[in-house]
């Protein structure tokens, strides 16, 4: 079990990493993320959080919205999704 | 019988996933002069070059097979007047806009325009943090200077910023100087590149190559940068294969996943392929790029049924893909041999005996030029 955030964890609001974009591409069929010089192929759970991705709602809200969709617990959802964005950031994806 | 029931047709293997990426090389001109450039000893003629409406009709397939990113590269792709041309097309069609470039003619006015066209990105290369160093290099007296200028326009136009650091045995004890220096342009990420020995690099290794000793102080000092920057700064890392145990997975193996064009308009699975023989690789202005991708060129080493041993029972060989043709063609003569930077090649003592040479003095550069004397 994935131990829960802390404050500031949850509070933190993710933003695209300088010239990431989140794009569908029709050719595959699937969300690709791109940017310099790289891209990313996410898989469906990083494509749910990555749509909620726009610099102002914070992890726990993100939380909150899966939670929703998906009517699951939010808390899970926000210790599922942290060690993601945390992966995400280190690669350039957002910035955290 | 056998007449009206033909015996089956062999499986038809199904279409490779459509290439990633565009490296659109749109010309060999370029202010510079380095000597490990990544063109060919053969540069094209400006004569040569694709006129814009193949480049146009070439993004147009792009944009249709699925390819997500061009890199538009050269030469010096500021050479060509339809630069931004090219991006506002390729951006309009959805595909994400890149430049390399040296910088050194990236005005106000070239800025402005690539950023009116939609560039998504620019990788800016430096030669050295030194500037001294930097314009000797390159060939070109002033060029740090007006790379560093270059530097503050992509960000006043509010881009992201990748520096590009060629490492070689010249420079390869400044990577600290060199990431604080990105550190304090606040570039999203910057690639410290060591030279890749093929074209003119290969006619300088013995100026170039570092020692083995060089290349581990380079190796920790980014490793203890991307710690420290984690989150903040992206560095991409690119060792010269010459001291490595096992072979790069060049392009991420041969025509799975780029497709390089040349000046000229030779279509080719990465840049330096044009130096092997006993190709017809395609031509854009005769065929499409769908065309290209499945071109008997394009097939012949893509994926694992070409491989020799020891590549062909390797646990390994989904991974580096047998490593880099071009590197088995250069040192060996055979592009489908087993890239020797490997050592279970059985002629990995190649590369082991050329590392050696770079603890000896380095002879000059000879320096990239259009008309040098091919030898």
């Amino acid at each position: 079990m994935p131990s829960a955030l802390s404050e500031a964890e949850s509070a933190a609001v993710p933003r695209f990493g300088a010239g990431m974009k989140l794009r569908f591409d029709q050719v595959r069929d699937a969300w690709v993320v791109l940017g310099p010089e790289r891209l990313f192929l996410p898989d469906e759970h990083a494509v749910e959080v990555l749509k909620l991705v726009d610099g102002t709602r914070s992890v726990a809200a993100i939380a909150a919205t899966l939670a929703e969709k998906f009517a699951a617990p939010a808390a899970a959802i926000e210790a599922d999704i942290w060690p993601m964005l945390q992966d995400l950031s280190a690669r350039g994806a957002v910035r955290l | 019988m056998s007449k009206i029931f033909p015996p089956p047709a062999p499986p038809v293997p199904p279409p490779h996933p459509p290439p990633m990426g565009l490296i659109a090389e749109l010309t060999h001109r370029c202010p510079l002069q380095c000597p490990y450039c990544s063109n060919p000893l053969a540069l094209d003629p400006v004569a040569s070059e694709l006129p814009s409406e193949v480049w146009l009709r070439v993004i147009d397939e792009a944009a249709a097979m699925g390819v997500l990113q061009i890199h538009f590269t050269g030469g010096e792709p500021l050479a060509r007047r339809d630069l931004a041309g090219l991006v506002y097309r390729a951006a309009k069609g959805g595909i994400y806009t890149n430049i390399i470039t040296s910088g050194v003619t990236l005005d106000d006015r070239a800025m402005a325009a690539l950023k009116d066209a939609g560039i998504d990105h620019i990788q800016l290369s430096f030669q050295d943090i030194d500037p001294t160093e930097n314009d000797r290099i390159g060939g070109y007296k002033g060029a740090f200077a007006k790379k560093r200028a270059a530097a503050d326009r992509i960000r006043g136009a509010g881009l992201p910023l990748t520096l590009n650091f060629v490492i070689q045995r010249h420079n390869a004890g400044r990577v600290a100087e060199m990431l604080a220096f990105a550190e304090l342009l606040q570039a999203e990420r910057v690639e410290i590149a060591h030279v890749q020995y093929y074209g003119w690099g290969l006619k300088n290794r013995a100026a170039l190559l570092p020692t083995r000793a060089q290349l581990e102080d380079s190796t920790n000092v980014v490793e203890a940068a991307r710690e420290r920057l984690r989150g903040k700064m992206v560095i991409d890392y690119v060792v010269p294969d010459y001291h490595a145990a096992r072979p790069k997975s060049c392009m991420g193996g041969w025509a799975q996943r780029f497709i390089n064009i040349s000046p000229a308009g030779k279509a080719l699975p990465c840049h330096a392929a044009e130096s092997l023989p006993g190709f017809d690789f395609p031509n854009v202005r005769d065929v499409s790029l769908a065309q290209v991708w499945e071109s008997e060129a394009f097939r012949r080493y893509r994926g694992t049924g070409w491989m020799p041993e020891p590549c062909r029972s390797c646990d390994r060989r989904e991974l580096d893909w047998g490593g880099c043709r071009c590197q088995a063609f250069a040192i060996l003569g055979d592009a489908g041999l087993t890239d020797p930077a490997c050592e279970l090649s059985p002629q990995h003592y190649l590369m082991a005996e050329a590392a050696a040479e770079s603890a000896a003095p380095a002879p000059a550069f000879v320096y990239r030029r259009l008309g040098v004397l091919v030898s």
